[in-house]
C-alpha cells in the first residue's frame, strides 16, 4: 500500500514538475511569437490567451469574406449619432474640409494626413460583413487607403507591435497588433456604398478591421501611435474596451 | 445491499466494489468538467442572446430587417425594436469572457474524452449498441418498460440500454459537434481561415439561429437526462459518476 502511494507521489510530482516546466516554456514562446493579448490577466485570462494565440496562428494571413455586390445590404444599421463634443461639430460644419490623421509614435517620419492625402494614396474597396457582438450584422461596400500604405509612409520602426488608433471622442480608444495593422483588408475608410462614409457609419474617416468585431472600427478616427507596449495607454489593457469589461481581442 | 440479480452479470462482480467501477475515472472527471463548461456557456449565452433577442436566416440580419423569429423579452441593447419601454442591464463583457473561456473547457474537455474513448474502446463497449440492440424491438422494449414503470433492476445500473446508448452517441457525436462548429462560425477571424464552415451553415446568421437552436436541443437532453436520472434513484446514480461505486435504486436515498 505504501509502495503505491510513494509510487504514486513520485510520479504525480513529475507530472506536476513536467506541466509547469512545459506551461513555463509556452509562455516565453508565446511571449516571443507575440501570442499574449494585453488583457491576459484576471480569471478570463487563460481563455482570451488560448482565443488570440490559437486564432493569430490559424489566421495571421486569412482574408475576411467578401461578398458578391448583390448581397450588400439594403438596410445597414447604423447605430451611431453623431458626437456631441464641439470639436466635431466644428469639422461638421466645415464639411470636414479640415479632418487630420496624425500617426506618431515608433515611425521614422510623424505625419498628420488630411483626407485628402488619403485619397490621393491607392484606395481600394472591398464588400464585407460588419458584425456587432451584440449579433446583429449587415454587408456593405467599403471604400479607403489600406492602413499599411499610411504604416508604408511614416516608416514603422522594426520592434513596433501595435497602432492605436483614438475617435475624437476621446473615450473611444482601441489598438490592434501589427498582423492587422498590416492587413491588406484594414482600411482607413472614407466611403461606403459608392457614398462619402455617412457620419451614421463613422464619417468621415472610420478603421475597419473586418476580421473582428464591430467595436474594433472607431469610428471618426483622428490620431494613432504607432508602440511595442500597450502599458503606456489607458490601464494598459490594450484598449478602451476592457476598461469596459469587454475583450481587446474581438476577433470571435 | 441487494445482491438478488448480481449473480447475472458474472462480469460486473459485485456492486459497490472499487475494483470495477461503474463508470472510469476518465469518465467521471470528464462528465462533471462538461457539467461546469456547459451550465457556464448556456447562462452567459442566454445573457448574450438577451442583448439582441431576435434570430435570422441567411448571412445577415439586423433591427431594420424581418426576423426569422425573436424571442419575447426586453433586450439589454436600447436599438433593439422589443415593444418593451425598458432595457435589461447589460452584461455582455464578462459573458463573451466566460462564454469563450468555458467553451475551451469543453472543447479540451471533449478531445481529451474522445481520444481517450476511441483507444480504450468506450465508445464500443458501453455506448455502441450491443448486436442483440440493434433492432426496433429492442427500443420499443425499453420505451414500453419505461411505461410500464417496473422497479429498476439491479441490471439497469451496470449497462445502458439501446434508447441510452442511442441517445448519448447523438449528444456527444451529433449535438456537441454542432453547437461547436455553429460557435466557430460566428468568430469573423475563425472563418476568414475556414470560410466553408461558416458557409456549410447558410451563413452567419443561420449558423447564430443553429447555435441557438441546437443549444434548445441539449438543454431538452439534459432535462430529460436529469428527469431519468431522478427515477432510477437521484443519489445511487449521482454518486455512480462521482465515486464511481454503484448501489442499487432502492436504497437510494
Amino acid at each position: 500500500m505504501s509502495r503505491i502511494s510513494r509510487r504514486k507521489l513520485i510520479t504525480t510530482g513529475l507530472a506536476t514538475v513536467a506541466g509547469v516546466a512545459g506551461l513555463a516554456s509556452a509562455d516565453r514562446l508565446a511571449r516571443r511569437y507575440g501570442l499574449i493579448p494585453p488583457d491576459s490577466g484576471g480569471i478570463f485570462g487563460p481563455g482570451e490567451t488560448l482565443t488570440y494565440a490559437t486564432q493569430r496562428l490559424l489566421t495571421r494571413h486569412s482574408l475576411a469574406r467578401e461578398f458578391p455586390r448583390s448581397m450588400i445590404s439594403a438596410k445597414p444599421f447604423g447605430n451611431e449619432i453623431a458626437p456631441s463634443n464641439e470639436a466635431f461639430k466644428r469639422h461638421q460644419a466645415l464639411g470636414f474640409a479640415d479632418w487630420k490623421l496624425s500617426v506618431d509614435g515608433m515611425v521614422a517620419h510623424p505625419t498628420s494626413f488630411s483626407l485628402a492625402d488619403l485619397r490621393a494614396m491607392p484606395v481600394r474597396n472591398q464588400i464585407t460583413e460588419v458584425m456587432c457582438e451584440e449579433g446583429w450584422s449587415y454587408i456593405a461596400e467599403w471604400i479607403g487607403t489600406p492602413l499599411h500604405h499610411v504604416l508604408d509612409e511614416v516608416g514603422v520602426l522594426p520592434h513596433a507591435r501595435y497602432v492605436v488608433y483614438r475617435s475624437i471622442e476621446p473615450a473611444w480608444w482601441d489598438s490592434i497588433d501589427m498582423a492587422d495593422a498590416l492587413h491588406p483588408q484594414t482600411f482607413l475608410t472614407m466611403g461606403m456604398n459608392d457614398g462619402d462614409l455617412p457620419i451614421r457609419f463613422g464619417g468621415p474617416l472610420r478603421l475597419r478591421v473586418p476580421r473582428q468585431l464591430g467595436y474594433k472600427s472607431v469610428k471618426f478616427i483622428t490620431t494613432m501611435t504607432v508602440t511595442d507596449s500597450m502599458k503606456k495607454f489607458g490601464k494598459g489593457l490594450g484598449s478602451a474596451s476592457p476598461e469596459a469589461g469587454y475583450a481587446w481581442y474581438a476577433g470571435i | 445491499m441487494a445482491a438478488s440479480s448480481t449473480t447475472q452479470h458474472i462480469s460486473v462482480p459485485r456492486a459497490g466494489t472499487a475494483a470495477t467501477p461503474r463508470h472510469t475515472p476518465l469518465v467521471r472527471v470528464t462528465h462533471w468538467l462538461t457539467v461546469i463548461a456547459f451550465l457556464a456557456l448556456l447562462i452567459t449565452g442566454l445573457e448574450i442572446v438577451v442583448s439582441h433577442p431576435r434570430f435570422y436566416w441567411g448571412e445577415t440580419g439586423n433591427s431594420g430587417t424581418a426576423p426569422l423569429f425573436r424571442i419575447p423579452i426586453p433586450a439589454s441593447r436600447d436599438t433593439v425594436p422589443t415593444g418593451y419601454a425598458y432595457t435589461m442591464p447589460d452584461q455582455n463583457g464578462w459573458s463573451r469572457y466566460l462564454h469563450f473561456e468555458a467553451a475551451w473547457l469543453l472543447v479540451i474537455t471533449a478531445l481529451a474524452y474522445g481520444a481517450a474513448s476511441l483507444l480504450n474502446g468506450h465508445f464500443r463497449k458501453n455506448l455502441l449498441p450491443t448486436p442483440e440492440q440493434r433492432n426496433w424491438p429492442a427500443f420499443r422494449n425499453v420505451l414500453s418498460k419505461f411505461l410500464r414503470r417496473p422497479p429498476p433492476g439491479s441490471a439497469d445500473g451496470h449497462s445502458y440500454n439501446a434508447v441510452q446508448r442511442v441517445a448519448y452517441l447523438s449528444v456527444i457525436f451529433i449535438l456537441f459537434p454542432l453547437v461547436i462548429f455553429t460557435g466557430l462560425a460566428l468568430s469573423p477571424s475563425f472563418n476568414s481561415a475556414f470560410p466553408f464552415i461558416v458557409n456549410t451553415f447558410g451563413g452567419r446568421q443561420s449558423a447564430r439561429t443553429l447555435h441557438f437552436i441546437v443549444t434548445n436541443l441539449l438543454v431538452i437532453f439534459l432535462v430529460v437526462h436529469v428527469a431519468m436520472i431522478a427515477l432510477a434513484g437521484f443519489w445511487s446514480r449521482t454518486r455512480a459518476m462521482i465515486t464511481g461505486r454503484v448501489t442499487n435504486s432502492s436504497e437510494g436515498k
